[in-house]
């Protein structure tokens, strides 16, 4: 594997990107499923505290992309990787990483919201216990915190001990979410956060996003791209496997640089 | 350019641009017209300027309206959202140039009733035709999308600026050598004063052709107007 230093700037970095500090470096990275490449030779950083989205019509591989950068995709048997990626400097695909350890520090939120059967509180503490923490002080001051920072609180403090399932879709996100920050982790990984709710609630899961972002890195999927236009501060734009476009989000959808994202964002016949 | 998925949207689009056209063709008409009365003292053909006018203001706010509803509708963006906005700022020239149009047939309707002087607005005749010149350009170029000509249109105005100084140097002389002539000459010098305000919004024209093709913002020196033989 090609290694890539601070010294030499990847070709997909933006001029903007240049003066940030890197979260994940991806570096030649291709995918198969099998035969089916579904990742082709992607180059790109992710920068730290910032909002990095991912546009692209279905199957261009940007969900594939994101599960890579906590290893979700090792799941996957038929599964095949080349290159690679960094996180805070670290290959993540070394035989001495801890995949656990790897997600912990990099969360993940899906498309549909996926709590627990078990109470709002516990849905929170849920990662803390299996990290060994059974202080309550110290839980209950920690799922407050995450509650807060997931901007729920205010909505769910006087029933932190009913079921997780009896919030509105909205607020079971925002629960996931909360429990991801809960353990304290680097990056955030949100695939179609908002796309199963209302316009109210995706409202306040962008809202969510701007907040987080002073403490976390964000990558997030999405196929709204007004929803991407708003979020994000960098956007990439994916085209059967490959990163046709890269930039800051404000060129993107004002002046791109390349005919087929110009056609994906404006809606023509590609 | 590819077509739009939604054929809907396309047509929307299309519409604002051919509105505009129609506006433009109309204003451009609105300056021979006004002109043409100033030259040859009709007061009859100024008058008629005038009544048009309000169409053309009518122009403005039925296209303002199709922009914004646009914006509302379909979040344009990129080349789309450049278009709209372009389209936007183009309509506030063209409704400009209208009114100054429409100040150079208050000149001519004043003028009307007057001995046609020895001169025969020499000066104003040839400045009108540059600038006329200068704005039939910036329409092409508009339609057409066409830098190269749009770039030449925002140099021209140099030329245009030039060619008023020269006007009211010459009012000037004229007014100090013939004061019977001072009531004309200072009407010439309003009426060049309009002519040289269109060629300004001629050139903004230019300016937003640039920004709609190529993303970039020339305005005020902001960034270099590229050179013509580079395009």
């Amino acid at each position: 594997m090609t290694e890539v230093t601070q010294e030499q700037p990847l070709e997909n970095e933006t001029s903007a990107q240049a003066e940030l500090e890197t979260s994940i470096e991806v570096d030649n990275l291709s995918l198969y499923y099998d035969e089916n490449q579904a990742l082709r030779d992607i180059s790109m950083t992710i920068a730290q505290q910032k909002v990095t989205a991912f546009i692209g019509p279905s199957g261009c591989g940007k969900s594939t992309l994101l599960r890579c950068f906590n290893r979700m995709n090792d799941l996957i048997d038929n599964v095949r990787i080349t290159g690679g990626i960094r996180f805070d400097d670290i290959d993540i695909h070394d035989e001495r990483v801890d995949v656990a350890e790897l997600r912990r520090k990099i969360g993940m939120v899906f498309q549909r919201p996926n709590p627990f059967p078990k109470s709002i509180y516990e849905n929170v503490a849920y990662g803390l216990r299996i990290q060994g923490e059974d202080s309550k002080a110290i839980l209950d001051e920690r799922v407050e915190w995450a509650l807060k920072s997931a901007a729920l609180w205010d909505e769910v403090k006087d029933r932190l001990k009913e079921s997780a399932l009896g919030l509105s879709g909205g607020q079971q996100q925002r629960l996931v979410i909360a429990r991801a920050v809960a353990i304290k982790p680097s990056v955030l990984l949100l695939d179609e956060p908002a796309s199963a709710l209302d316009p109210i609630s995706t409202l306040k899961i962008e809202e969510l996003i701007h907040q987080l972002k002073n403490d976390y890195t964000i990558a997030i999927v999405t196929h709204n791209m007004q929803q991407a236009a708003r979020v994000s501060d960098f956007t990439a734009f994916l085209y059967l496997g490959e990163l046709v476009e890269f930039n800051e989000t404000d060129t993107i959808f004002r002046n791109p640089q390349e005919q087929r994202t110009e056609d994906y964002i404006t809606g023509r016949y590609g | 350019m590819h077509r739009h998925i939604s054929e809907q949207y396309e047509l929307e689009l299309s519409q604002i641009r051919d509105s505009l056209m129609a506006m433009g063709g109309l204003v451009e008409q609105q300056v021979i017209n006004a002109c043409k009365a100033l030259i040859e003292h009709d007061g009859e053909l100024a008058q008629n300027v005038r009544e048009v006018e309000s169409q053309l203001n009518q122009y403005e706010i039925d296209l303002d309206d199709q922009c914004v509803s646009i914006i509302a509708k379909r979040q344009p963006t990129a080349s789309d959202l450049r278009r709209v906005v372009s389209v936007m700022k183009v309509i506030t020239d063209l409704e400009r140039v209208g009114d100054e149009a429409d100040r150079i047939a208050k000149m001519a309707i004043r003028l009307s009733g007057t001995p046609m002087p020895v001169h025969q607005y020499a000066d104003f005749r040839d400045m009108h035709q540059d600038v006329l010149l200068m704005l039939t350009n910036a329409l092409d170029s508009y339609a057409r999308l066409d830098i190269e000509n749009a770039i030449r249109v925002i140099r021209s105005d140099e030329d245009i600026d030039n060619a008023y100084d020269a006007l009211i140097r010459r009012c000037t002389t004229e007014m100090r050598d013939n004061p019977d002539e001072i009531e004309s000459a200072v009407s010439v010098m309003w009426a060049g004063r309009a002519l040289e305000r269109i060629g300004d919004h001629a050139k903004n024209i230019g300016e937003y052709v640039i920004y709609q093709v190529k993303g970039t913002d020339v305005r005020h020196g902001s960034e270099e107007v590229p050179d013509p033989d580079e395009e």
